[in-house]
């Protein structure tokens, strides 16, 4: 059997990460009270690292999450704070598919999180002459 | 000129002095006691056995020296046609020989290939960079059934490839088994529904009519796939008895344009809007394409999204605002869109989630123009054709073909003042692309070390090796490597880029890429795909034809060991569906085990080098199979790679 893929995920995934970059940003000056508390949230670096692969992140976002025009947007470095990840996780208002509690607990999106902010800045464009 | 007494065996002789010989042999062995049943004839031996005994000499022929598949040599040859890639097929044996023996295996060339879909596949890619259609060889049946998805791919894409299939027609003169297997009825029903024109030829001269239509009718707006099913005994019996045979004249039919009025309108439309914008996807047929649609730009100094369906606008140009598609849909207020495939999926956003929804995109009184050629000409059944779109001005025309109008009539219609907010806009677009480019060159820093290799970190370390090369890149940047060429490189040729499959079936790149690279041989080329590891599984014998045939192809392996695609997509129901989002790799990878792509390609006799995991490794690597395809051979790097 022949595959055919259908054109429309091709776009949609373009238009996803777009959505969940504008969305992010709103999420992120609307939740401020929320965000001091999840600011301080504690996470298991080793662990967020295993389920960020095992739970999919990897596949839209790439393993080091740096993101992708066709797929999903860059999460790190520089996270955006928990609660907001949290809140869109479980409700995008995008394309992305929604992760319920039921299925990505609290505590597996703290480690998740405590992975992403363990992520190092990349090396500057002047230092990379591929780039120049 | 009268028939020969050689060539007036027809094949029913043939076959009635074969079965004639079998009864002998079957006689030469019955057992004695048979004999006196009284079911033989009394004491009267077959024909054959009593030639045999008395060494008579037969009176039938058993030659022809000019079969009629050399006439049909003939005709192809007249059409121009180089390469006809092919599995070889009994049912067309004739046409085999004939290409191989009296058209001297030269215009058209025989390629072999493994797969009939890698044979249509390759005529795909040569055709996007020629610009013109390559042959095909079919066997009946099962020949285009293997064949039928890049069929529909070229037929999704708009791209002509020229068919012909084998079929006995007769069923009385089949040979009894495979032969009936490989016969059919209407052999072209299997794809008429995506090819443009079809027919099956009587007699020569209905040949080669049908022959030279078929070509015409494939290189008329928009470009489609023809076939022509060729009876096998019309290949094989002796074309002396056709005293009148002659190749037609072909002349092409010119590209439908758009009608005057409607050019005036649209020209008044752009030069009177504050932000326009230009939208091109399969536009460019030809180079020209590209030069038109960068002075109708230049004239108005409006913004152009090249959607990729070819090379339709220069990547680095200051009004190739693709990166900023969206945003820029979004302000327009006239919207010209040239031979855009989906026009509704680019002026609406569509949500996926379990309710799907989708809202409109554009500003309400945004006029929409549109010139394409797809509304000449639709199928019903396959559902290419995309949403219906809502637009203010359609003509029904091939854009390339419009545009010299629509530019003379914007050129009109431009005034002093208009001149000058054209020129203030220009400015600002051109720094936007450079803001742009800076952004996409800060974006591929992102695990920039990492292993496996970013397709950012590929895409970068190809580029310092091509950019001072005559290069063609030809497989899709769009989604599967994040269209970080069209980001990072800068694109200025048509044969730079040629769009992808059309209808998005896999299986398709890797024998487009080498039709592509043969086409771009003679050019002296450097033809590079990055090529998707589950695509090339599909049919990877295609690379056994690129070291068969000495195709120069750098190929570099984007390895992500698995149909990536599809796992999102089943990643997406496992998290909609609440329950088992971590088994989403289950029957969308392609590990345990993971594939030696570079044992692969060397068993089949191309260089190759890989698994490469190191980043660092990846330009000198790189460097060394550009050698090799400089030298005349295929080459490839396998690169193992994050997902997107």
């Amino acid at each position: 059997m022949k595959k055919r893929r259908a054109y429309r995920s091709v776009l949609l995934t373009t238009v996803s990460a777009m959505a969940l970059l504008v969305f992010c940003a709103e999420v992120g000056s609307q939740t401020a009270a929320a965000n001091k508390k999840s600011e301080t949230a504690t996470g298991n670096v080793e662990k967020g690292k295993e389920l960020y692969t095992s739970y999919g992140c990897y596949e839209c976002h790439g393993r080091q999450a740096q993101g992708s025009r066709t797929s999903g947007p860059r999460l790190a470095p520089n996270p955006i704070p928990l609660s907001a990840l949290t809140t869109y996780v479980r409700e995008p208002r995008g394309q992305m598919p929604p992760y319920t509690s039921k299925v990505v607990s609290d505590a597996d999106l703290a480690d998740i999180y405590a992975f992403l902010k363990s992520i190092p800045q990349p090396p500057s464009v002047k230092d990379i002459p591929l780039l120049q | 000129m009268s028939r020969s007494k050689k060539e007036s065996v027809n094949r029913r002789d043939f076959l009635r002095g074969s079965a004639a010989g079998v009864a002998a042999l079957a006689a030469a062995v019955t057992p004695v006691g048979a004999q006196d049943s009284g079911k033989s004839a009394a004491g009267t031996p077959p024909p054959m056995s009593k030639r045999a005994e008395t060494g008579e000499p037969m009176a039938e022929v058993l030659t022809t020296d000019r079969p009629g598949a050399d006439f049909m040599v003939d005709v192809i040859k007249s059409l121009g046609i180089e390469y006809v890639a092919a599995n070889p097929g009994s049912s067309y044996r004739g046409l085999h020989e004939s290409v191989i023996n009296y058209g001297g295996n030269k215009n058209p060339e025989f390629i072999t290939c493994c797969h009939e879909e890698s044979a249509v596949g390759m005529a795909h890619g040569y055709s996007k960079i020629e610009g013109k259609p390559m042959g095909v060889f079919l066997h009946g049946t099962v020949g285009l059934q293997h064949a039928s998805m890049a069929i529909y791919n070229a037929f999704c894409d708009r791209v002509p490839i020229y068919m012909t299939m084998g079929n006995m027609v007769d069923a009385t003169l089949r040979r009894p088994g495979p032969e009936w297997d490989h016969s059919v009825q209407d052999a072209a029903e299997l794809v008429r529904d995506f090819v443009k024109w079809d027919d099956l030829p009587a007699s020569l001269p209905h040949y080669a009519e049908s022959a030279v239509r078929a070509y015409k009718i494939a290189m008329t707006p928009p470009l489609e796939p023809v076939l022509l099913v060729v009876d096998s005994e019309l290949q094989e019996k002796g074309a002396a008895e056709n005293t009148d045979l002659r190749v037609p004249r072909l002349t092409l039919a010119k590209p439908p344009q758009g009608d005057t009025g409607s050019v005036a309108e649209a020209a008044r439309l752009l030069v009177a809007a504050e932000n326009p914008v230009i939208i091109a996807d399969r536009a460019a047929r030809t180079p020209a394409g590209v030069s038109l649609l960068i002075e109708l730009a230049e004239t108005l100094q409006a913004p152009v999204i090249d959607q990729g369906g070819r090379m339709n606008f220069p990547s680095r140009h200051p009004l190739n605002q693709s990166a900023q598609a969206t945003s820029l849909i979004a302000g327009a207020d006239v919207i010209l869109g040239l031979e855009v495939g989906d026009f509704w999926g680019t002026v609406n956003s569509f949500r996926e989630q379990l309710v799907r929804s989708s809202e409109p995109l554009v500003n309400p009184n945004a006029k929409l123009i549109s010139i394409t050629a797809n509304d000449l000409y639709l199928k019903s059944n396959y559902q290419d054709f995309q949403r219906y779109t809502e637009v203010d001005l359609a003509m029904a025309a091939d854009a390339e073909a419009t545009l010299p109008s629509l530019i003379e009539a914007v050129k009109r219609g431009i005034t002093g003042d208009r001149r000058g907010v054209f020129e203030q806009r220009g400015k600002e677009f051109a720094a936007a692309r450079q803001n742009a480019l800076e952004q996409a060159r800060r974006e591929a820093t992102y695990a920039w070390d990492a292993s496996p290799i970013s397709t950012a970190r590929m895409c970068a370390e190809i580029w310092g090796q091509i950019k001072g090369k005559d290069w063609s890149l030809v497989t899709e940047t769009v989604p599967w490597i994040s269209n970080w060429p069209l980001r990072l490189w800068s694109f200025d040729k048509h044969y730079q880029f040629i769009g992808g499959a059309g209808g998005h079936g896999i299986g398709y790149a890797a024998p487009a890429a080498l039709g592509a690279a043969l086409a771009n041989r003679k050019h002296g080329r450097l033809t590079v795909a990055i090529q998707c590891d589950g695509d090339l599984m599909y049919a990877p014998g295609i690379l056994w034809t690129s070291a068969h045939h000495r195709i120069p192809l750098l190929s570099i392996m984007h390895n992500n060991r698995g149909w990536h695609q599809e796992l999102m997509h089943v990643q997406r129901m496992a998290d909609r569906h609440n329950r088992g989002i971590t088994r989403a790799t289950i029957g969308t990878t392609i590990t345990g085990p993971g594939i030696d792509y570079a044992k692969l390609a060397q068993s089949m006799g191309v260089y190759a080098e890989g698994p490469i995991t190191n980043p660092n490794d990846l330009g000198p690597a790189i460097r060394r199979a550009i050698e090799v395809v400089e030298k005349g051979e295929p080459a490839l790097v396998d690169v193992v790679t994050q997902p997107r």
